[in-house]
């Protein structure tokens, strides 16, 4: 796995993701979906619905949308917001083609995940 | 002060005088209600429907309690009055609950006639009046033994095409020559019964009842001439006679029925009659429309317009049997003064008939289309010298000036006077000043502001035609649920386009059919995916990305995100081989639960996705394929040891389990296909509650279908008997390669078949021999493309990324 300038990080080709498909891609901070649309569009969000935890990156992918496996509910892959009647929000992740190489920024993941992680920090100004 | 209104009776006639009466002086009365019956008012017209399993009780409720507690009624449920005092102005009920009036309205109906013969008090002899009735006829039928029907006019046959549509074998008994010989002239009577023979129905005309043999429990029926038909039911449906009982008791003038003047007052000024009790004009009235007027009037004088009157007029006949179609209207006897025109095409079982007196229509009757029965309704209403249309008036309206018109030209061409509901007596008119005047836009909409197509139903189209004339493509029928928000057409309509219309890829559909998204969405993408794959067998490219996961992964995905594993086990078989392999897996990849499968197979729980081809290679390499537990399509066929083991075993019914499953496994349906083989009628495979079930008996097999045991439980239906297990094999593929033909997406068998009528298919699959080889040969020829193992396709590698992250970051952080 190449490094590349800033923290964007190459995770594999457009075309290893089937259209109207995803991939995984393993993460420290957890799975992240990577979704291809019908027109070519990337996008990664968070590998949980915010519903039941379940794996996004298995449901029908439609338009803009993700169906998940488990409960059928609608989640804008650009926003990562649940739609319709459900409410819900799923992390989205920076992403970004490079001549048909998939980047993604983690940093702002790590952030979040991060912070139950970081309570140890603090805890020596509490002892 | 309010006056004080007390009805006497819950049924349809009283319940639409209050409706009246609370629109026109909402305030005027306190309203008390005495129901024999311990419920609310329901629309007994509809009881048919209820009976056959089209209807459940609360889609036929008329006035739901709610109703009752808005409009301020006082409803006494289950409660029976026994007395009018007219000098005291009260009426007493059961439990001496004393309630005085102002005014009275008497709706006691009618009584069921009894024939006087020995036995007719048997247990098991019933009428067909009520909720009651149908509710022990339901009870009854669960035996699926022999019913026998008195009376062949219109409630007879309802209850014998509802009974046979139960599952019992059905004759009905009928004294004169021909069926419903009081609306039908004999040629019609004729088509009619070949119809309901048709459906399996026995008739036997010209029959007199002697006797209704039995001790205790009605065991048979013995007609005039000797013959004995067995019957653990007796359905009593020769007529109703007038209940006027209470008011003769309380003094009141009664002849055949409570004698009414024109503004429906009995001899006692206070006092209403209405309904099938009352009588006007020297007459009683049994069908809804008359009934309905008789309510109005009431309402209007109960409301202060004196000058109300009730007017009989001339109102047609419907049988509310599936598939049947008749009406007919007036007068059409044979006389000198009168003239007649006939059209038969027996090819195509029409039959239809005018009587003309003076160029004026006065009857007609009409058997097979009866689309244009409201036209000549309307003609003879209204008394059309119809001199000029002679030549072509048999024909039917849209022939009428030379052009054909489509039918909602033909609606439009209706005069505003024109009748269109003839239970509520709504016209034209009245229908198409509501939807401009009111904003109405459904069918809905329409059945609560004006009535029309609210009681029987049978005029539903032509309100249909009347909406889309008037708000053309803003209409949009309920009638056609659309598949998802996608498109606006129906399962059934893209099913049929994509077959004449060679429709062969989902982007080729959605653009064909103007779907309205980019690429369709989760609830439609896969039933296309089904109905092409299903419609073009070895041609259609099967799209993974519009399967949903587990039939993609080939796996049950759950709840954590992993998948279990359940290999095929014919007819529940396995062997020592198969098992020391499930349990080298079940080791090699610390999978943590193993269960035994209702299905009678081995469930492997909580494999990671990553794993499943490697646990795919090892099951395949002990000669195991997929079981399908994930897909829509064939699961298990269940079975019992059968005449290898058992005692009481008839036929092989293991191997003809394992037979069926290695014939049908792979196949993709429209819903899951769970199937099961019993030895005997024990039935230990369950195989009566299946969507398709075989119960082998001593002459060979009987083959089920249509059951259910999920979120519905329902036993299955009888589709026939066969006598040898090719045959068996046989029948079973072609009746779920109609399933797999005819299936909405998701609908499992037993709602396919509630949808297209038991019946049908039945006739489809045992009577048309070719058809049914047709079936199979298609079944089979969609197989050689079905029968692919998909876990060993997998194992050697197939869609090998589907299984695999696209990127370990946590492996590749580690290694730096």
């Amino acid at each position: 796995m190449k490094r590349h300038d800033g923290d964007w990080l190459e995770v594999g080709s457009i075309d290893d993701i089937p259209v109207r498909g995803a991939r995984v891609v393993k993460s420290p901070f957890g799975c992240i979906a990577v979704f291809r649309t019908a027109a070519d569009e990337v996008f990664a969000i968070d590998d949980k619905c915010p519903h039941k935890g379940g794996p996004l990156s298995q449901g029908i992918v439609h338009g803009q949308s993700v169906t998940c496996p488990l409960h059928n509910w609608v989640i804008s892959l650009a926003t990562g917001a649940a739609q319709g009647a459900d409410s819900g929000q799923v992390r989205t992740v920076p992403v970004e083609l490079v001549g048909g190489m998939v980047m993604l920024r983690l940093d702002a993941m790590a952030g979040h995940v991060r912070r139950p992680n970081a309570t140890p920090a603090v805890r020596p100004a509490e002892a | 002060m309010r006056q004080r209104l007390v009805v006497v009776g819950n049924g349809m006639a009283p319940g639409r005088a209050l409706d009246r009466l609370f629109e026109e002086a909402p305030d005027a009365y306190d309203v008390t209600i005495f129901n024999a019956e311990p419920r609310v008012n329901y629309d007994r017209i509809m009881l048919s429907p209820v009976l056959s399993g089209e209807k459940s009780f609360d889609q036929i409720i008329i006035h739901g309690d709610r109703w009752y507690v808005e409009h301020g009624v006082t409803l006494y449920k289950g409660c029976k009055v026994e007395r009018i005092d007219r000098a005291a102005r009260t009426v007493t009920a059961t439990g001496d609950i004393v309630e005085p009036y102002d005014k009275l309205i008497i709706a006691t109906g009618s009584l069921p006639i009894i024939i006087p013969v020995p036995g007719n008090n048997l247990a098991g002899v019933i009428t067909y009046r009520d909720l009651d009735d149908v509710e022990a006829m339901l009870l009854a039928a669960k035996s699926r033994g022999n019913a026998v029907v008195i009376g062949g006019g219109l409630l007879g046959l309802e209850a014998a095409a509802g009974l046979k549509e139960r599952g019992m074998d059905v004759t009905v008994v009928h004294l004169m020559p021909t069926l419903m010989e009081r609306q039908l002239d004999p040629a019609a009577g004729h088509l009619l019964q070949k119809a309901v023979e048709a459906r399996g129905i026995r008739v036997i005309t010209k029959a007199n009842t002697k006797a209704i043999l039995g001790n205790k429990k009605v065991e048979a029926v013995l007609l005039d001439d000797g013959t004995t038909i067995p019957a653990e039911l007796v359905i009593m449906a020769v007529g109703i006679r007038a209940n006027g009982a209470l008011a003769k008791e309380a003094g009141l003038a009664v002849n055949r029925g409570i004698v009414v003047d024109d503004t429906m007052r009995t001899s006692d000024p206070d006092i209403f009659a209405l309904g099938e009790c009352a009588e006007a004009h020297g007459q009683c009235y049994g069908l809804v429309a008359p009934l309905y007027d008789m309510a109005n009037v009431v309402a209007a004088q109960l409301a202060g317009s004196a000058e109300a009157r009730f007017t009989p007029s001339v109102t047609a006949t419907k049988l509310k049997v599936t598939g049947i179609k008749l009406f007919s209207a007036g007068d059409f006897a044979e006389a000198k003064d009168r003239e007649e025109i006939v059209l038969r095409d027996a090819s195509r079982g029409l039959y239809r008939r005018v009587v003309l007196k003076d160029n004026r229509l006065i009857g007609v009757v009409m058997y097979g289309d009866t689309g244009d029965g409201p036209w000549f309704l309307d003609l003879l209403k209204r008394g059309v010298d119809v001199a000029e249309m002679r030549e072509t008036l048999i024909f039917g309206q849209s022939y009428q000036g030379g052009i054909p018109l489509d039918p909602s030209a033909a609606v439009a061409a209706l005069p505003d006077d024109a009748e269109i509901c003839g239970c509520n007596g709504v016209c034209k008119g009245k229908i198409t000043g509501a939807i401009a005047g009111l904003g109405l836009k459904s069918l809905d909409d329409v059945r609560s502001h004006t009535k029309a197509s609210a009681s029987c139903g049978s005029c539903t189209g032509l309100v249909e035609q009347l909406l889309k004339a008037q708000l053309g493509d803003a209409y949009n029928p309920a009638a056609v649920q659309p598949m998802c928000p996608c498109t606006d057409l129906g399962h059934d309509d893209v099913r049929r386009l994509i077959v004449a219309k060679e429709i062969k890829s989902i982007p080729e559909l959605m653009q064909s059919l103007e779907w309205k998204t980019s690429c369709g969405c989760a609830k439609c993408r896969p039933a296309l995916n089904y109905y092409l794959l299903a419609s073009w067998p070895g041609e259609y490219r099967d799209d993974s990305q519009s399967r949903f996961i587990n039939e993609r992964a080939h796996a049950n995905i759950q709840k954590d995100g992993t998948y279990s594993v359940v290999p095929r086990m014919f007819g529940g078989l396995t062997n020592a081989k198969e098992l020391r392999a499930i349990a080298d897996v079940v080791e090699k990849f610390s999978i943590p639960t193993v269960k035994v499968t209702g299905g009678q197979r081995i469930d492997m729980l909580g494999v990671r996705k990553e794993d499943l081809p490697a646990v795919w290679a090892d099951l395949t390499a002990a000669g195991m394929v997929s079981g399908h537990a994930y897909a829509k399509g064939l699961r298990t066929v269940k079975t019992c040891v059968g005449s290898e083991w058992c005692r009481f075993g008839t036929q092989d019914s293991t191997g003809l389990g394992v037979k069926i499953e290695k014939f049908m496994w792979g196949s993709w349906t429209p819903a899951k296909v769970k199937m099961a083989v019993s030895g005997c009628p024990r039935n230990c495979a369950e195989a009566t509650c299946k969507d398709v079930g075989v119960i082998c008996v001593e002459s060979g097999y009987d083959i089920h279908f249509a059951g259910a045991a999920g979120l519905d439980i329902k036993g299955t239906e009888v589709l026939g008997h066969v006598e040898t297990e090719d045959e068996a094999v046989e029948t079973i593929a072609a009746l779920v390669q109609l399933y797999r033909e005819q299936g909405r997406y998701l609908e499992r068998i037993y709602k396919w078949a509630k949808r297209v009528g038991v019946e049908t298919i039945r006739q489809q699959i045992m009577q048309d021999g070719e058809r049914r080889r047709a079936l199979r040969d298609r079944f089979v020829y969609s197989q050689q493309f079905a029968q692919i193992d998909p876990w060993a396709e997998r194992a050697r590698g197939k869609d090998a990324r589907e299984f695999a992250p696209l990127s370990d970051l946590t492996r590749a952080e580690a290694a730096e």
